[in-house]
């Protein structure tokens, strides 16, 4: 139940439909609808990337990180360092040392280079705050967003400052985020679905009882943290090659309350929730956005309501946490047995 | 790794104390092979405090834990399992969320563990160690008659079959001493019944030792070859069960309790 209990010539056969269908929408998508769409499914699908890659921690782990969101700030700065073109490095960052003033990388290697750095950072920063639980491991994490967030404004020879760091080359297109959304998906599900990702789940349900079947905390909660934070990175390096110019304030609190929304109305537990947390979400907020510039339907007239698809999302939020608390998904994923009659395998509920 | 000669576990002045309390005070007890020793005493005795000390979820302030010959004191429970000693909680403490089957194959991993590049690679190493592992889960399902509900949640369970399960999930580390902290409490006089069979079943099958805190004097007196009654963290007595019925001290500490 907690698992895809697919065999493995099936698992493979959805596994190659879903990848045809997100290569025929990106190849389609942008000669259907117009750009502004398409720069939507292109948010949507970073987000998937990052709501999806905080969920192994926050869901499958149980280790409710604030933290996320100062990875991606993290990723959007090196891979935003790494790949602006030499001569803009001169021009904005003129007391950048040397050693990364000299070059520029592409932007895969660069977005690499950025969830490297995201995991290494995880690693040092993960060995003491994992060992926490609970509300304190929340604090704790807000307070290593709250430091990123610091030092991205004082560290000014890297990053500008508070100032704006523009110049950023605009790379990310709908090919290159499908192509690492599906990466993403595909190296998560893999981990979760693992006898290593059971450990996750295990730790999770009851640290007492894990040890006593003897598994080491630290490590299983630590591995989640690594890999979450490698792909928070990816998603960073992503984003800021989509903005093309962002700033400190670009990655703190309101994008991580969104993040955390998104994976809260999903379904922490789930990859498939991580999916529809975002596309909800995302339709929700750009749906009643143009509805606030007001409605003339003839006979009804709808004045503007600034504001309204922030109201409806907090109602979202609330509305999902009275009725399903453990999100829309739970902790299952959608697969094509979700929908069929399963075979019975004795009593159920 | 394990030797042979002596006993499997001892403990010498075993002592344990939370602030100005004294939970177990110069406890020493001795444990050979295949041989099921019970230990007694009232609510507060010490009991608790004498199992989390063995499966390294508490380390005491003085005394001996020697395991197979070796010593034990200061291992973490996680590298104490390893080593083989399994055990089960008060009340239960089960992966509520999980399957029954991912229950006991959490455990059963222990001997079979793959990391990081064998979850996203795959591969023969990955297929070898699932396949022991389903051996393993399929077969110790099947001692309890779970087989049938292996996909439910463990949450979902009647609570005798929460108590079963959370057994096969200690044998599932493939121990050779398994600690049972009151496998009987709230079970009727039938279900426990069926559950001194099955202690007495994978004593025999698995070639284990066990040690069992119980109130269920029933199940005790029937299935324990020696008793070992603790009262405010002491040891009164040790003895066979009909020692210990005859035993005027136990009577009052004990027996006259319940």
């Amino acid at each position: 139940m907690s698992g895809p209990a697919l065999s493995r010539p099936a698992g493979l056969i959805v596994f190659g439909a879903v990848l045809i269908l997100v290569a025929a929408v990106t190849l389609a998508l942008p000669h259907m609808v117009n750009n502004y769409l398409v720069r939507v499914v292109i948010v949507m699908c970073i987000d998937v990337i990052l709501v999806a890659s905080m969920g192994l921690g926050n869901g499958f782990t149980g280790v409710f990180s604030l933290g996320h969101v100062g990875f991606v700030a993290v990723g959007a700065y090196t891979s935003g360092i790494l790949s602006l073109p030499v001569t803009m490095k001169h021009a904005f960052l003129p007391d950048l040392p040397h050693w990364l003033a000299s070059f520029s990388l592409p932007f895969l290697p660069a977005t690499i280079a950025a969830g490297l750095v995201c995991a290494a950072l995880a690693a040092v920063v993960g060995a003491p705050l994992m060992r926490l639980s609970g509300y304190f491991v929340s604090v704790a994490t807000l307070g290593f967003l709250i430091i990123v967030n610091v030092v991205l404004i004082n560290a000014s020879d890297f990053t500008r400052g508070a100032r704006t760091f523009a110049g950023v080359p605009l790379q990310t297109t709908l090919p290159w985020a499908m192509g690492w959304m599906v990466v993403t998906l595909t190296v998560l599900a893999r981990i979760a679905y693992s006898p290593f990702g059971r450990r996750f789940r295990v730790v999770r349900e009851d640290p007492i009882a894990a040890r006593a079947v003897g598994l080491s905390i630290l490590p299983v909660r630590l591995s989640a943290f690594i890999v979450g934070a490698f792909f928070a990175g990816v998603g960073g390096s992503l984003y800021g090659h989509y903005l093309g110019a962002f700033s400190p304030a670009s990655f703190y609190l309101p994008y991580t309350f969104a993040l955390v929304s998104m994976l809260v109305i999903g379904g922490m537990g789930s990859i498939s929730g991580a999916v529809l947390g975002v596309v909800l979400v995302t339709v929700t907020s750009e749906v009643l956005r143009n509805l606030e510039r007001g409605l003339d339907l003839g006979v009804i007239h709808i004045p503007p309501l600034y504001g309204a698809s922030q109201i409806v999302l907090g109602m979202m939020f609330i509305l999902v946490m009275i009725f399903r608390p453990s999100g829309l998904m739970g902790d299952r994923e959608v697969s094509p047995g979700l929908f069929l009659r399963r075979k019975p395998t004795g009593e159920r509920e | 790794m394990v030797s042979d000669a002596g006993p499997l576990l001892e403990t010498r002045g075993l002592t344990k104390s939370f602030r100005s309390l004294v939970a177990l005070s110069d406890q020493s007890i001795r444990v050979d092979r295949g041989e099921i020793v019970g230990v007694i005493g009232p609510n507060g005795s010490g009991k608790s405090t004498f199992f989390n000390l063995i499966s390294g979820f508490l380390q005491p302030d003085s005394g001996e834990i020697r395991f197979a010959g070796a010593p034990i004191v200061a291992q973490p429970a996680d590298r104490i399992v390893r080593l083989g000693i399994a055990r089960t909680f008060q009340g239960t403490r089960l992966f509520q969320a999980l399957s029954v089957a991912d229950n006991v194959r959490a455990a059963a991993e222990l001997r079979q563990r793959t990391g990081l590049a064998a979850a996203l690679l795959g591969g023969g190493r990955r297929r070898r160690a699932e396949a022991a592992v389903e051996e393993i889960t399929e077969e110790l399902l099947d001692l309890v008659g779970l087989t049938a509900r292996q996909e439910n949640r463990a949450r979902d369970l009647p609570y005798g079959d929460q108590r079963r399960l959370e057994i096969i999930r200690a044998l599932a580390t493939r121990p050779s001493l398994l600690l049972l902290d009151e496998p009987a409490a709230g079970m009727d006089a039938s279900e426990t019944k069926v559950l001194l069979g099955l202690i007495d079943e994978i004593r025999t099958r698995y070639d284990l030792a066990v040690i069992i805190v119980e109130h269920d004097m029933d199940l005790i007196m029937n299935l324990c070859e020696r008793i070992q009654v603790l009262a405010h963290g002491s040891k009164v007595f040790e003895g066979t069960p009909a020692e210990v019925q005859a035993h005027p001290a136990v009577r009052e500490v004990y027996l006259g309790h319940g």
